[in-house]
């Protein structure tokens, strides 16, 4: 039997050399890395020492420690979510205008060899 | 392309988006040039897969190629931004499925006044002149649409979503900035950022004509698709800021 801070440990550990291994090859931008090393160590933290956990879900008041640690992470990943949406909105506004302005350029380079 | 008095002493830029409009696309250009000889026809080639670009260069217009498909908003965006470089006076938009008649472009053009003020003269399907049918939702949609931006722009409007309008040269410098380029947002948005700029709207009735090609989208699917779709922009539309500070980066040649 495998209990489930184990798992948890052998997961943040995984994530851990995973986003390492990312950002050493530069394959995943510095601010994403950070978010999800932090993720993973908090993890690591209570995986270890799970009384912590107890602790804290008895501190704000939530009698099944495990009910706060399912709302925690849903919240996270939603944020998460929501930031990407943002982002990508970003990202195809701007890949838009540099369409538009190869565009335009190409329009610009035809004229001027259609004049020599 | 050097801009020269067309209609009524102004000089036209005829812009036509164009997706996969081989067959049809030539028929368009020549029609526009038979109307308004001294018009310039700029064909915006939005992704094609096909022979739009070259066979559109043939029948006489100068052609802009996307490198790939933004749909027909990121079309027009490129067409202000040339109209406004090379110094036209008016913008003319006519689809390239040939469901405009090119008799009309000097009818809006001549709509237009001669006012410093942003204008857009749109011509309209269900204002009169021909007969043009669509299913029942998607009817009903253009008409919530449709009275929601006649209360904005403070003009009867009856098509808000046709895609056949000519602009005066305050609504190309406008434009060329901020021109939306979402689904919907291109022909409807515009509006609004056209009123809020103190703008004026037009609407002018004009003929419709089948499609000489391209298949009609007009299953009853898409009809419902079309009206969750405005009933959500006009949602947001509510809320959403007025101003073109989303998309204002970077500027023409």
């Amino acid at each position: 039997m495998i209990g489930v801070h184990v798992i948890a440990l052998i997961s943040a550990v995984i994530t851990l050399t995973v986003i390492i291994e990312l950002s050493r090859r530069r394959q995943i931008p510095e601010k994403y890395a950070v978010i999800w090393l932090v993720v993973a160590a908090v993890i690591a933290v209570f995986a270890i020492f799970p009384s912590l956990f107890n602790a804290m879900a008895h501190a704000v008041g939530v009698k099944n420690p495990p009910d706060l640690l399912l709302v925690t992470a849903s919240l996270f990943l939603l944020v998460i979510c929501v930031r990407f949406s943002f982002e990508i909105g970003r990202l195809e506004d701007k890949t838009r205008i540099l369409a538009e302005e190869v565009a335009l350029l190409r329009k610009d380079l035809d004229d001027l060899a259609a004049e020599d | 392309m050097t801009p020269r008095p067309a209609v009524n002493g102004r000089s036209v830029l005829v812009v036509v988006p164009a997706l996969n409009e081989a067959t049809s696309v030539a028929g368009v250009i020549a029609a526009i040039l038979y109307s308004v000889p001294d018009a310039d026809v700029l064909v915006v080639d939005d992704g094609s897969k096909d022979d739009t670009a070259i066979v559109a260069r043939a029948a006489g217009a100068q052609v802009v190629r996307n490198p790939f498909n933004l749909g027909v908003g990121g079309a027009m965006r490129v067409g202000f931004r040339l109209a406004l470089a090379k110094g036209y006076d008016t913008l003319v938009q006519v689809d390239a499925d040939g469901q405009h008649d090119p008799a009309d472009v000097a009818t809006l053009v001549g709509a237009l006044d001669d006012s410093d003020d942003p204008q857009v003269v749109i011509g309209a399907r269900f204002a009169g002149a021909g007969n043009f049918e669509v299913p029942k939702a998607r009817r009903l949609a253009m008409r919530i649409l449709a009275r929601r931006l006649s209360r904005i722009t403070g003009t009867e409007l009856t098509d808000v979503t046709s895609g056949f309008r000519a602009h005066n040269r305050a609504a190309i410098v406008l434009f060329a900035d901020c021109y939306p380029a979402d689904y919907l947002a291109d022909t409807v948005e515009s509006l609004v950022i056209l009123a809020d700029a103190g703008g004026r709207v037009q609407q002018v009735p004009v003929t419709m004509r089948a499609r000489e090609a391209g298949a009609p989208s007009q299953s009853t699917l898409r009809a419902a698709e079309y009206l969750a779709r405005v009933t959500l922009f006009l949602g947001l539309s509510a809320f959403r800021r007025r101003s073109s500070e989303r998309t204002s980066e970077g500027a023409s040649s």
